[in-house]
């Protein structure tokens, strides 16, 4: 166990490796000059010359060679240092301490209800399966991994919002300034965010609750007299809840690639709707460390995700 | 007369060794197939859509009542009338034309890009199952950096990379594909090839080449049907993901994504604008599913759960 722990950190830190190479070496192939496009009409205009952006490269260590500046670049997450947004004229770290808490709000509520409610609606279509319980549960998750999460979006916006006056269209509102403008301002984002990984999970639950159900230990359970309620809940769904451990690295894809859709129909400064500002203004120092930041989060939950399986499921032998 | 019986149980085993049929029970599976995969009424519904699909987007121009381009602006945001059936947008173009000329972007996307991924995914996949060892390590780590992005941002980012436009859209999504399809062909491999006929085969020393491509991917085939299908809608998600974003299909090319996006800014006095395009997505990614689920029953059940 502890052996496979520490082959399985070791092969994350590669990853991660690969990924950091992976996003420096991607992002500067982007087409034209970010520095260009931010000066742009300085320059054209002739309130700037050539020299003073041969500085500002220099200033953001554009002017070095790529190897360096990749080292540079790794040297300074290491320092807890980010870089400096050429768009914003900020530092990447304090951009993203104020946009990133405002993802992992809306993220990590989606995240939530999209679990369990896909896992109740899995539960409800598997131990009703082929009434009418099943039809609909079945009828729903189909509808959900269908639908375009910004179209859903837009179509709430209109009734809710702007047809009932039911909920603010749009915004965000922080929690901690105002509770019930928050709550209010978050339902319609976090119905979008969560209802594909709430649709993907409810689908593998069915499946995987049918499989144990047709196990001897769940026909063991009944030939004992067991309740129902003690069998779907003791036996059954335990079980059951395994293969969906393994599911939560994708929901979290699902939802944070959700974000950026959805904090751009519903207007929310995240880092979502910042990522897809900064490849508008092609600002790479921006777009490599919110996408470093992302993989980062989805290597770790794999990680956990692949540890706590053993533990999960004694079945499973680590070799 | 002894002769003739060795010589054809010699042939029949020769046959059988080769793994051309000792004729299999065709009729039976097909049947089967049938009866599995027509049975189900959304199937049925999947299938239809499909047929009306690729003939709206094969005769677009004989339907479009007028040019998905050309607008007239004084006929600008115009409401649904006889005329129009479903309205026109800001620069007077026809929504419903639109509409069927998104049909060929959609499509053209989808089964482009599925094609560029799978074969790339599957070649790579049965690559790093069969030789394993150095190759499997380096083409799946490849993989697993890739993964490690969320499929959508990942695409997004490429596109961005590459500048937009249906062809950067293709490459950039079917790049974002191509480690799905490699891990599930990585994984088949590995069981296929643990199979007595490849040992069979490999002793009457066929070449590598031969078994990858003869045996291994053969018995893939019915996995990787479903998988092919079901990622189609997804793709069809991601191209108007992409659009509605503004970084996929540039304007003035038809694409549904794009028509919400521009919709959306009428939406309090047009909605129809970006409903329209977005039901027209989730009735063509649910046909695409219900197909997907429709083959995956009937070719292969023990994958429910899995894909």
């Amino acid at each position: 166990m502890a052996a496979y722990i520490i082959r399985r950190l070791i092969s994350g830190f590669i990853i991660l490796a690969l990924v950091t190479l992976f996003v420096f070496f991607v992002m500067r192939l982007l087409p034209g000059d970010p520095l260009i496009i931010f000066m742009g009409r300085s320059v054209s205009s002739g309130n700037m010359s050539m020299e003073q952006l041969e500085n500002m490269r220099a200033e953001y260590g554009l002017d070095k060679p790529i190897m360096v500046q990749y080292l540079n670049w790794i040297k300074g997450i290491f320092h807890g240092d980010l870089g400096t947004s050429i768009h914003y004229h900020e530092k990447v770290g304090r951009l993203m301490l104020e946009r990133f808490p405002i993802t992992l709000h809306l993220d990590i509520f989606s995240l939530f209800i999209g679990t369990f409610l896909g896992v109740m609606l899995g539960i409800a279509a598997a131990i009703r399966r082929g009434t009418w319980v099943d039809t609909l549960a079945t009828g729903f998750a189909n509808i959900g991994i269908t639908i375009p999460v910004f179209w859903l979006g837009v179509v709430l916006m209109y009734t809710l919002g702007l047809k009932l006056r039911l909920l603010p269209i749009a915004g965000y509102t922080s929690p901690f300034d105002d509770f019930w403008m928050s709550t209010r301002q978050a339902i319609m984002p976090v119905i979008c965010l969560s209802i594909t990984s709430m649709a993907v999970i409810a689908r593998q639950m069915r499946s995987s609750m049918l499989e144990v159900i047709k196990q001897d230990y769940v026909r063991t359970a009944w030939s004992k007299g067991l309740k129902e309620r003690v069998i779907i809940f003791r036996h059954v769904l335990k079980n059951s809840l395994i293969p969906i451990v393994t599911l939560l690295g994708l929901a979290i894809g699902i939802v944070v690639g959700g974000s950026v859709l959805v904090e751009t129909v519903f207007a929310i400064p995240g880092v979502g709707r910042l990522l897809v500002d900064s490849i508008f203004a092609q600002d790479y120092v921006v777009i490599q460390s919110s996408i470093l930041i992302i993989a980062t989060i989805i290597i770790v939950v794999n990680l956990l995700v692949d540890i706590s399986y053993g533990w999960l499921d004694p079945r499973i032998r680590y070799s | 007369m002894t002769d003739t019986i060795t010589d054809t149980m010699k042939k029949t085993e020769n046959k059988i060794l080769s793994g051309e049929s000792e004729a299999p029970p065709v009729v039976s599976e097909w049947r089967r197939f049938r009866r599995v995969f027509f049975q189900r009424k959304l199937v049925m519904f999947g299938l239809i859509v499909f047929v009306i699909l690729i003939f709206t987007a094969v005769f677009a121009p004989l339907l479009a009542p007028h040019d998905p381009y050309r607008g007239d602006l004084a006929n600008s945001l115009v409401p649904p009338n006889s005329d129009f059936l479903l309205g026109t947008d800001i620069q007077g173009r026809d929504t419903l034309s639109r509409l069927i000329y998104g049909t060929r972007t959609a499509l053209l996307v989808g089964f482009v890009t599925v094609a560029i991924a799978a074969t790339i995914g599957n070649v790579l996949g049965l690559m790093a199952g069969f030789f394993g060892k150095a190759v499997a390590m380096i083409i799946m780590r490849i993989m697993d950096t890739v993964m490690c992005f969320p499929f959508l941002i990942f695409a997004l980012v490429l596109a961005a990379v590459l500048g937009g436009g249906i062809q950067n859209v293709i490459i950039a999504l079917s790049i974002s594909l191509i480690p799905g399809f490699a891990r599930v062909m990585n994984g088949l491999t590995l069981s296929i090839k643990e199979n007595d006929y490849i040992l069979a085969e490999r002793s009457m020393g066929a070449s590598n080449f031969r078994i990858m491509f003869k045996h291994i991917l053969p018995n893939a085939m019915p996995t990787m049907i479903v998988l092919i299908t079901l990622q189609l809608g997804t793709l069809i998600l991601a191209e108007a993901a992409l659009s509605f974003l503004g970084i996929g299909i540039q304007p003035p090319g038809a694409a549904w994504g794009s028509m919400i996006n521009d919709g959306y800014r009428f939406l309090l006095t047009n909605p129809i604008l970006s409903f329209a395009p977005g039901l027209a997505i989730m009735i063509v990614v649910f046909a695409f599913n219900m197909i997907g689920d429709g083959l995956r029953d009937a070719l292969d059940p023990r994958l429910r759960g899995l894909l």
